[in-house]
């Protein structure tokens, strides 16, 4: 009796959630269809999963500049923004890698704009351990004997430590996902083009999680955007070749060249962009925006070749 | 008086209408999900992907600029390895908290149990696989001495404690339908508490005990965001529970974000989803062969 009671409850809540849920849709699609409204402008940001703090921190710093222009960012991945920009979807793409020849193609051939480029700041791509961890240099050629798929270096004794708080002495190797530019970027320098990484790293999904995971594993390395330092990490030295000098990330190697991962950071648009978006990129390319990209912990984009052709 | 007649037929009509197109429309998503996944590997599937490498072997380079591979074997070793230990864990706990909520609680208790069992499966996975990349990482790394916390066990557990509540909530209703006059009987022979429920209960509801653990086996199977976060996400086949591991469902989700539409590693990630599906699928038809085959016994 009761649960016949229970039974029915049940099923009539079931089908006034479907019965509802079909409301809704017929609703969200109507409203969907109709515009945001001509009194705030809305421009459309996605992409780079390293640039997503820095573009945060623009469009909240341009709120204050322009308050008729709200900046939606969101991020993903480099080939996030990229996919979004090719299907017309967002105003502004950040990435941190270039654009493909194939993916500047398919963008033509799908919205018959040419993507325009700019380069709103470098950034230094730092290679972390642990804090207890005791390295304090490496070489490009080290890292690419740790991650690449002929490296031998698997042990952090083959480099010549006793790391106390790494009882099991693996090198536990942190990367990202295979399709993040700041993956891309680091097995460029490391490998050049003709060599992969080797499998088994730990693929995490963010700059922030290399850096967190890193925070609580004793035995790992990994590689990420310098603006993700903590308390709990620690920056290596890097090298160019064996007995070169080391250089720290920072705004000054990066800016001299000296620190040899370093790398500039994209914003595309379609074609020659126009009116509000415009006046939003001369924005991040002026003094104002660009004390931001500072105050993020990137290098600011000083060449004055690199801003604007 | 005819009048209302009518109505009550116009009514009756349409509700009926409207439960027949919602059975449709159940069939109706499934097809047309299944269809859209395979059209979108379809033209790589048949032309292009060597599916007995791609079954075969462990090397999963999608992005490689020299040469690109796609082996899934690692990634099934990694679904199928978490997948089993969770279940290894999920299955006795929940089970037996099925039993306890059903047989021996009080009636308050049983109220309480259920509103945190229910809690619990409200928790988002985003949360879990937050849980496990930050506490259960540091504890593993400090129990076992391990490397590296995101491993297969992380997972296993993380995974677990999702699907309790399933096979729990599930599992407790199928006790519950076994009729009151069995337990009487069995009472009235003499038998106790435990024979009662493992000589007559068990036997009664396995069909529905059988059904929530297949519930909470494709739980698992088809949790995405904690494995991800939970698992160290590296593709490895793994050797011991303490090994880092990589599943299907996490690989398309960390990677069909950036893969460009149409291209291969696109294509390759929605082969991965037909396979999920034919996964699945043998699943649930073994699962319906047992179930039948205990039908006939």
């Amino acid at each position: 009796m009761f649960t016949q009671i229970r039974k029915t409850v049940k099923f009539s809540v079931i089908l006034a959630a479907i019965t509802g849920s079909f409301l809704l849709t017929g609703c969200g699609s109507k409203s969907g269809g109709g515009d945001a409204g001509p009194e705030k402008m809305v421009i459309q940001n996605s992409g780079s999963d390293t640039m997503v703090n820095l573009a945060q921190a623009w469009a909240e710093k341009y709120v204050g500049v322009n308050e008729a222009v709200s900046i939606e960012v969101s991020g993903g991945g480099s080939g996030t923004g990229i996919a979004a920009l090719i299907n017309g979807t967002v105003d502004i793409a950040n990435c941190s890698r270039q654009l493909k020849p194939e993916e500047r193609e398919r963008a033509k051939q799908n919205t018959g704009l040419e993507p325009k480029e700019y380069i709103v700041g470098y950034d230094a791509l730092a290679v972390y351990v642990h804090q207890d961890n005791p390295l304090n240099e490496i070489t490009i050629e080290q890292l690419a004997n740790i991650y690449g798929e002929k490296g031998t270096l698997e042990k952090w004794s083959d480099l010549g430590l006793s790391h106390g708080a790494c009882s099991s002495d693996e090198i536990i190797r942190v990367s990202r996902q295979s399709n993040s530019g700041t993956y891309h970027y680091f097995r460029e320098t490391l490998l050049g083009n003709t060599s992969d990484f080797k499998l088994g790293s730990r693929d995490l999904h963010g700059s922030k999680d290399v850096v967190e995971l890193i925070e609580r594993t004793p035995c790992a390395i990994g590689y990420s955007g310098m603006g993700y330092k903590t308390d709990h990490v620690k920056f290596v030295k890097v090298a160019k070749n064996a007995g070169d000098d080391a250089f720290g990330p920072s705004l000054e190697t990066a800016l001299s060249g000296d620190y040899p991962i370093a790398r500039p950071l994209y914003m595309y648009t379609l074609g020659e962009p126009t009116g509000d978006i415009k006046v939003y990129l001369d924005w991040v390319m002026s003094e104002a925006g660009q004390n931001i990209v500072k105050a993020s912990g990137y290098v600011p984009a000083v060449m004055p070749e690199a801003s604007a052709e | 008086m005819g009048n209302r007649k009518q109505l009550e037929i116009i009514t009756e009509s349409a509700i009926e209408w409207l439960i027949r197109i919602c059975g449709i429309s159940a069939i109706l998503f499934v097809f047309g999900i299944f269809f859209f996944v395979f059209r979108e590997g379809a033209e790589f599937l048949f032309g292009g992907l060597d599916l007995w490498q791609f079954l075969t072997s462990p090397e999963w380079y999608p992005t490689s600029v020299s040469q690109k591979r796609y082996g899934v074997l690692a990634l099934m070793a990694g679904t199928a390895s978490v997948t089993l230990l969770s279940m290894a864990i999920a299955v006795p706990f929940g089970l037996g908290a099925a039993i306890y909520v059903s047989e021996f609680c009080g009636p308050k208790a049983k109220e309480t149990f259920k509103i945190v069992i229910e809690l619990l499966a409200a928790i988002p996975s985003v949360v879990w696989g937050f849980i496990g990349l930050t506490l259960m990482n540091e504890l593993i790394i400090t129990l076992f001495d391990a490397p590296i916390g995101l491993t297969v066990l992380n997972g296993g557990i993380i995974l677990a404690l999702m699907s309790v509540p399933i096979i729990v909530s599930i599992g407790e209703d199928a006790l519950k339908a076994v009729p009151d006059s069995y337990r009487e009987a069995a009472e009235a022979l003499g038998s106790t508490r435990w024979q009662m429920i493992y000589r007559v209960l068990l036997p009664a509801a396995k069909n529905g005990l059988l059904a929530a653990v297949l519930l909470g086996v494709a739980r698992a199977v088809g949790e995405t965001m904690a494995v991800l976060m939970a698992t160290g996400h590296a593709v490895k086949i793994p050797g011991s529970v303490l090994d880092s591991v990589r599943t299907l469902t996490a690989t398309i989700a960390a990677e069909l974000g950036e893969a460009p539409v149409a291209s291969d590693h696109y294509q390759v990630l929605f082969i991965i989803g037909i396979l999920l599906f034919t996964i699945t699928f043998a699943v649930n038809l073994i699962a319906d062969l047992v179930v039948k085959g205990i039908k006939e016994q």
